[in-house]
């Protein structure tokens, strides 16, 4: 095999023919391809050139594509094509008779169709999200009446997997929080000479506000994420289908049980990396201000009203629904497609938080007079 | 005539289990070749290992006489140029629409500029005997019929020696799999390929196939035209094609 050339003859009547020859296929013409392309454009320009494509050893299409290019989409007037060669201009012929149509144009009111189409998304989430609470308070109400059918076996693995699975990280990620945070209110309180409020700061802070809120968010980037990846996977590949059609409720097997078990693994968990993250705090606080161990355990439930732990379990079992209730949500609204996989899945994690967030600040405003120390 | 693909002495082990032990396979350009074997007899396996998907255990694998896994990038993305593989559910890129599933392998060689791939992505539907306007589809919009045939026109779109089939014709109804057997046939006829397909199908098989390897026990348990396959006496093959369904498929043949 050689590769591809052009040569300039005249023949014994005076008229000037151009010779190609050797191997125009794709994998011979890739690394000369601008150079072929130039050639070839700049002979077409001249009229009066026939063109012999006797000497072509192999063509493909792509090597027929660029010499029908830069004949102008039609055949010379003198060109001599082998009868071998011919099928493959053949089929490029058939292909261009086809009428083409690209994607419709944007109109100038395209903004409006954005600003519609992003308003009728929102109301359908609303909508979306709606009908999943509503149904899933309704099968609630029909595990109450028949609990045999409950899917227990489901929530007692949804339990382990994201209760007892995530121990490990919030107590590490709890414990780490509670010394950063004791050390630097060490640092302020020694100036004051107020040593003994670092107590007072941590239990606060950790118990009330920093324990939920800290789990909330390694939950629905842990278990959230996971949910929505499980859920969309299971859209992809009809499983939802197919238990539907075997009577199963989706609802019911599947949202209910990560709904139930986040609401009763999110409080514990609350509890477990709350009194992590104090722990670190009074290692530091031993460290750093002389604080020994019984002394802020013996403090810790005078300064801190027990109605602050109970706020907190509130927002475990708050966020818990929320973080499982969103995951549910997205995971259900995946399209067979890997883009939309991805995206559904982002969508439900920063959700999750931002919604845990708000609704913290919900709490805060509503419980302002519940559980301050005196 | 040089052979596409030469297996030497392979042999495959998953866990405990055998998959292959000492197959050889030798299939000559321009052919089209069928790999016909029970379930779980490895006809896939065999077909990802042709095409480097899978490392063999033991043994040898060339294609177009040089070797896989050269340990060259250069050499082995070369390689891989040549040859183009109809995935057994098409395996579209779902974040893509046609155009651009069809476009992706010429636009990733690097060379050629937009207009020519514009043509030569219309060239290739038009092949694939589907409509200018299907080419702003996504994947999820099409048709099981027509994944496949979006699935062969990228597989096309190097302008490969070696088309690679799996399961060309599972899951489509009998008209349509009838017709994409003829419209491969006609492609095969067209650029001259040498085509390699994995079927359970007998009518695709018949269809098709001008050669026929059977795989079972471990090996290639016979070698041939249809003809000459249907007279081996082995309880596999006789039960794979002498049902009534094979009967009638190759009796529909031979007439036609």
């Amino acid at each position: 095999m050689s590769s591809a050339s052009i040569a300039l003859e005249t023949d014994a009547e005076g008229r000037r023919w151009l010779r190609l020859g050797g191997e125009w296929r794709l994998m011979a013409l890739a690394s000369r391809y601008e150079a072929l392309r130039t050639e070839l454009q700049a002979r077409a320009r001249d009229a009066d050139l026939g063109w012999n494509l006797d000497g072509i050893e192999s063509l493909d299409s792509v090597g027929a594509m660029m010499l029908w290019q830069a004949w102008g989409h039609a055949f010379p007037e003198r060109v001599q094509i082998p009868p071998s060669l011919e099928p493959v201009f053949a089929r490029l012929y058939a292909s261009t008779k086809k009428p083409e149509t690209g994607p419709e144009p944007k109109g100038r009111l395209e903004w409006v169709v954005t600003v519609g189409r992003l308003s009728l998304g929102l109301w359908r989430h609303l909508v979306d999200f709606v009908a999943l609470v509503g149904q899933l308070i309704i099968d609630i109400g029909h595990v109450l009446r028949a609990p045999r059918e409950g899917p227990w076996r489901e929530t007692s693995a949804n339990l382990y997997k994201s209760g007892v699975r995530a121990m490990p990280v919030t107590a590490l990620v709890g414990f780490l929080i509670g010394i950063v945070l004791s050390y630097l209110s060490a640092l302020q309180l020694k100036n004051f000479g107020a040593d003994i409020f670092i107590v007072n700061i941590l239990g606060m802070g950790i118990i009330r506000e920093l324990g939920p809120v800290l789990v909330a968010v390694l939950v629905a980037g842990r278990s959230g994420s996971a949910m929505t990846a499980q859920l969309g996977v299971m859209r992809v590949t009809e499983e939802i289908d197919a238990l539907a059609t075997m009577g199963v409720s989706r609802s019911l097997r599947l949202v209910f049980p990560k709904v139930a078990a986040l609401a009763l693994a999110m409080p514990l968990l609350v509890l477990w990396t709350s009194a992590i993250a104090l722990m670190g705090g009074a290692v530091s606080a031993q460290f750093q201000l002389d604080i020994s161990y019984a002394f802020f355990i013996d403090t810790l439930p005078k300064v801190v009203p027990v109605a602050n732990l109970t706020i907190a379990m509130a927002k475990g079992v708050t966020f818990g629904i929320l973080v499982a209730l969103v995951a549910c949500h997205f995971g259900l609204r995946v399209r067979p497609n890997t883009e939309s996989l991805s995206s559904n899945t982002t969508a439900s994690v920063v959700s999750a938080i931002t919604i845990v967030i708000l609704v913290d600040a919900v709490f805060a405003i509503a419980t302002r007079k519940i559980g301050m120390p005196l | 005539m040089k052979p596409v693909i030469e297996v030497d002495n392979l042999s495959t082990r998953f866990g405990e289990h055998w998959v292959h032990r000492d197959l050889n396979l030798v299939i000559e350009a321009g052919k089209v070749m069928a790999l016909v074997g029970g379930s779980g007899s490895g006809k896939t396996t065999l077909l990802r290992q042709m095409i480097g998907l899978l490392h063999p255990t033991k043994g040898q694998i060339r294609l177009f006489g040089e070797p896989l896994f050269t340990g060259s990038i250069v050499q082995e993305r070369n390689l891989r140029r040549r040859f183009g593989m109809l995935f057994q559910y098409g395996a579209l890129y779902s974040a893509f629409n046609v155009f651009q599933n069809i476009a992706f392998p010429l636009r990733e060689l690097g060379v050629l500029d937009e207009d020519l791939i514009h043509d030569l992505v219309m060239l290739k539907l038009s092949m694939v005997e589907l409509l200018p306007r299907h080419a702003w589809l996504m994947p999820s919009e099409l048709s099981g019929g027509m994944i496949k045939r979006v699935a062969l026109a990228r597989a096309l779109s190097m302008e490969p020696e070696l088309l690679l089939l799996d399961e060309p014709t599972a899951g489509l109804d009998p008209d349509r799999s009838e017709s994409f057997v003829r419209l491969i046939n006609s492609l095969h006829r067209q650029l001259g390929l040498t085509v390699v397909l994995v079927t359970h199908d007998l009518d695709t098989l018949a269809g098709m196939a001008s050669r026929v390897a059977v795989l079972a026990e471990q090996r290639i348990l016979a070698l041939g035209t249809i003809d000459e396959i249907t007279r081996v006496d082995h309880p596999f093959i006789r039960n794979f094609f002498c049902c009534d369904r094979a009967h009638r498929a190759l009796q529909e043949r031979m007439n036609g």
